[in-house]
């Protein structure tokens, strides 16, 4: 059993216009087994959040604090911080020339393990995971995320999630960009890994219809760098009923996020 | 890095790709918005420019003469710094060029010719003015044959040790007689001012591969045309690895003769702080069914690193069922360098199977290393797996495991130089 402890989180960037706020005192327990939906309108700070926590060096985080099992996350470098068990499914996965994925999920596997998988046993793992969520086989031979399609590149990012096991999932609106099947493949990659019982998941989202496919234990509301409000999996479908406008209506400045 | 399949579809869709350019003719354009780099605007505009009307009515000639002094404003000059010459263009080529020592395959035949012998020009015409001063100036050249329907017993190994950095010339002839098969591995290496002409000819149903590594002294300066003749049905793959000198410039060409031919030309190129190394190259599909692929690739580091790639195709009204493709690819893995790369397809006949090429220059940004940082991999082996990766899809199609070993350790030492 472990635990991600994020406490009274503030995060700012620098932009031309000089330094911005974006997180404003967040507060988020997860525990291995739980789901978390964090929800909210563009620009309220979610997938900051979840950069902050994978250590995007974008983002300066000016007080609170980041434990994974009592750990201090917010000083590990980011290769530390995968290695420790955090995992961000990226929002916008970046095409990396001359790595095929072949040699980068290798590369991944063994700096997060301390060694080189068995090959025999890699090897087949790899096969299974791409062929469960639809990737073609010449895939494992191109370039890291290079010309592959918004649908492909969410695919690749769960296909290595289920590849790493990490403790702590933190998808970063994964469910973006996907058409219906693509977002069954993905959600059940998601869900086929959770159910192991050895990973908390972090679910960032706009939209509720991801929602269908994971269910989620607390929905967080988050507006403006706080958290608005959170519940249960009703509070979601409230959502989908209501919007978000009942949050946003008294809000002035949007933030960027 | 996108690849685009086909011309069309550069014009459409030209920087797909944030932070990627597509097409060498936008390069100039990206590079005009990144500060950081340093650069001026637009390569092209430095001087007025009288273009071909076709890169098949280039002057070709063996005599000197008919080439006017170089002023740095002519079209296939216009990127290389004439100054760091080193006078191969305006002065006598007096020095002693690279001594040659030709090893392996006892089966193959190496001899030191007078110029009088009919196979000096039996594959080549000098393009330029620097090839037509080393044809002028050369008293001998070093021949090498590959007899009729042998295989050679091993690789050819070429050495070329430079001693001396008086502008030189030399010459060298490479004759693969029909239905050889061979691999002949151009090694240069040491101190060299150098103009020189290869001279490839590939017979009919013949199977050669050259391999041209420019691995000089830091200060070397080598200009060399390497002409290929391809025969009917023949089979020709051209490599070079240019990784020392201070600057290198390399022509290789391979004009096809008869039908059924394919050729294959691939280059890695790793250019430091202050290096030029240029690369320009043509494929003439002259006769139909012929199929030629070209793929370049480059990586640069450190400040006013500088490589140029020009990759012109000519498709002749004659060449029916021409299949081309050519593909050029940078990685700048530093601010402050500068590539250049320019494809050209000039097309006579729609009768083809098909002719695309791409071009696509990028950058090892930060986003890239926070990616494969974020899967666990430490900075260190990030920044290598990209860089090696890269360039060694061109150092597998050497097929010498030894030179395919030394030259992935010598990228290896240049990345260490680099401190990535």
């Amino acid at each position: 059993m472990s635990t991600l402890e994020i406490k009274d989180l503030h995060v700012s960037i620098e932009t031309e216009q000089g330094t911005k706020p974006i997180l404003k005192g967040v507060s988020l327990t997860i525990r291995t087994g739980e789901t978390h939906a964090i929800m909210g309108p563009n620009g309220s700070g979610k997938s900051t959040l979840a950069s902050t926590i994978a250590g995007h060096p974008r983002y300066t985080v000016d007080s609170g604090s980041i434990t994974l099992d009592g750990e201090d996350v917010l000083t590990m470098s980011v290769d530390e911080r995968a290695r420790a068990g955090l995992f961000l499914a990226m929002q916008y996965p970046v095409e990396v020339p001359g790595v095929t994925m072949t040699n980068f999920l290798r590369t991944a596997k063994t700096a997060l393990d301390g060694k080189a998988p068995s090959l025999r046993h890699w090897t087949k793992d790899v096969k299974a995971a791409m062929g469960q969520l639809r990737i073609d086989a010449d895939f494992a031979q191109r370039n890291v995320n290079e010309g592959f399609s918004g649908g492909e590149k969410k695919r690749v990012e769960i296909l290595q999630l289920e590849l790493f096991h990490p403790k702590f999932a933190i998808l970063d609106e994964t469910d973006s960009g996907l058409d219906v099947d693509a977002l069954k493949v993905v959600s059940e990659g998601v869900n086929r890994e959770h159910s192991k019982g050895e990973m908390g998941t972090v679910l960032i989202t706009h939209y509720t219809r991801i929602l269908r496919y994971i269910k989620p234990d607390h929905v967080h509301v988050f507006v403006d760098g706080r958290i608005a409000e959170q519940g249960g999996a009703e509070l979601a479908d409230r959502l989908e009923e209501e919007g978000y406008d009942r949050f946003t209506a008294t809000e002035t400045a949007a933030v960027q996020a | 890095m996108a690849e685009t399949t086909n011309v069309d579809e550069i014009t459409r869709n030209p920087t797909s790709i944030e932070g990627f350019s597509e097409e060498g003719e936008s390069l100039s354009e990206l590079n005009t918005g990144t500060e950081q780099l340093g650069l001026k605007k637009h390569s092209h505009g430095n001087a007025p420019v009288i273009p071909e009307a076709s890169r098949g009515e280039r002057l070709k000639s063996y005599d000197l003469s008919d080439f006017a002094p170089l002023t740095g404003q002519e079209e296939d000059w216009r990127f290389t710094p004439l100054k760091r010459l080193r006078g191969l263009h305006s002065d006598p080529l007096t020095g002693t060029a690279p001594t040659v020592t030709v090893t392996g395959a006892p089966n193959v035949l190496t001899e030191t010719v007078e110029r009088t012998d009919g196979r000096i020009g039996s594959a080549a015409i000098p393009e330029d003015r620097v090839a037509a001063a080393a044809w002028a100036a050369v008293a001998t050249a070093t021949v090498i044959t590959i007899p009729v329907e042998t295989v050679a017993d091993g690789e050819v190994l070429v050495d070329l040790a430079g001693t001396d950095s008086t502008a030189a010339a030399q010459h060298v002839v490479i004759h693969a007689r029909r239905f050889s098969k061979a691999v002949v591995v151009l090694d240069h290496h040491g101190k060299a001012t150098l103009a020189q002409n290869v001279e490839i000819n590939v017979e009919d149903g013949a199977e050669l591969t050259v391999v041209s590594v420019q691995q000089w002294d830091d200060d070397a300066v080598h200009v060399s045309s390497q002409q290929a003749r391809i025969g009917r049905n023949a089979r020709y793959k051209h490599v070079v690895v240019s990784l020392g000198g201070d600057l290198v410039r390399l022509t290789p060409s391979s004009v096809f003769t008869g039908p059924g031919a394919e050729v294959e030309m691939y280059g890695l190129y790793f250019a430091d702080a202050g290096q030029h190394l240029e690369q320009r190259l043509l494929v003439d599909h002259a006769v139909p069914n012929c199929k030629s692929r070209v793929t370049y690739k480059g990586a640069l580091q450190g400040k006013d690193a500088h490589t140029v790639w020009v990759g012109d195709v000519l498709i002749r009204k004659a060449a029916e069922g021409t299949d081309t493709y050519e593909t050029n690819r940078n990685l700048l893995l530093t601010d402050g360098a500068r590539s250049d790369s320019v494809p050209n397809l000039e097309i006579e006949t729609g009768l083809i199977e098909g002719a695309g090429h791409a071009s696509a220059t990028g950058r090892f940004d930060d986003e890239h290393l926070f990616y494969l940082m974020a899967r666990g991999i430490p900075e260190r082996t990030a920044r290598r797996l990209v860089v090696r990766g890269f360039l060694n899809e061109v150092i597998q199609q050497i097929g010498v495991p030894a030179l395919e070993e030394r030259l992935s350790e010598a990228v290896e030492v240049e990345l260490a130089a680099g401190n990535l």
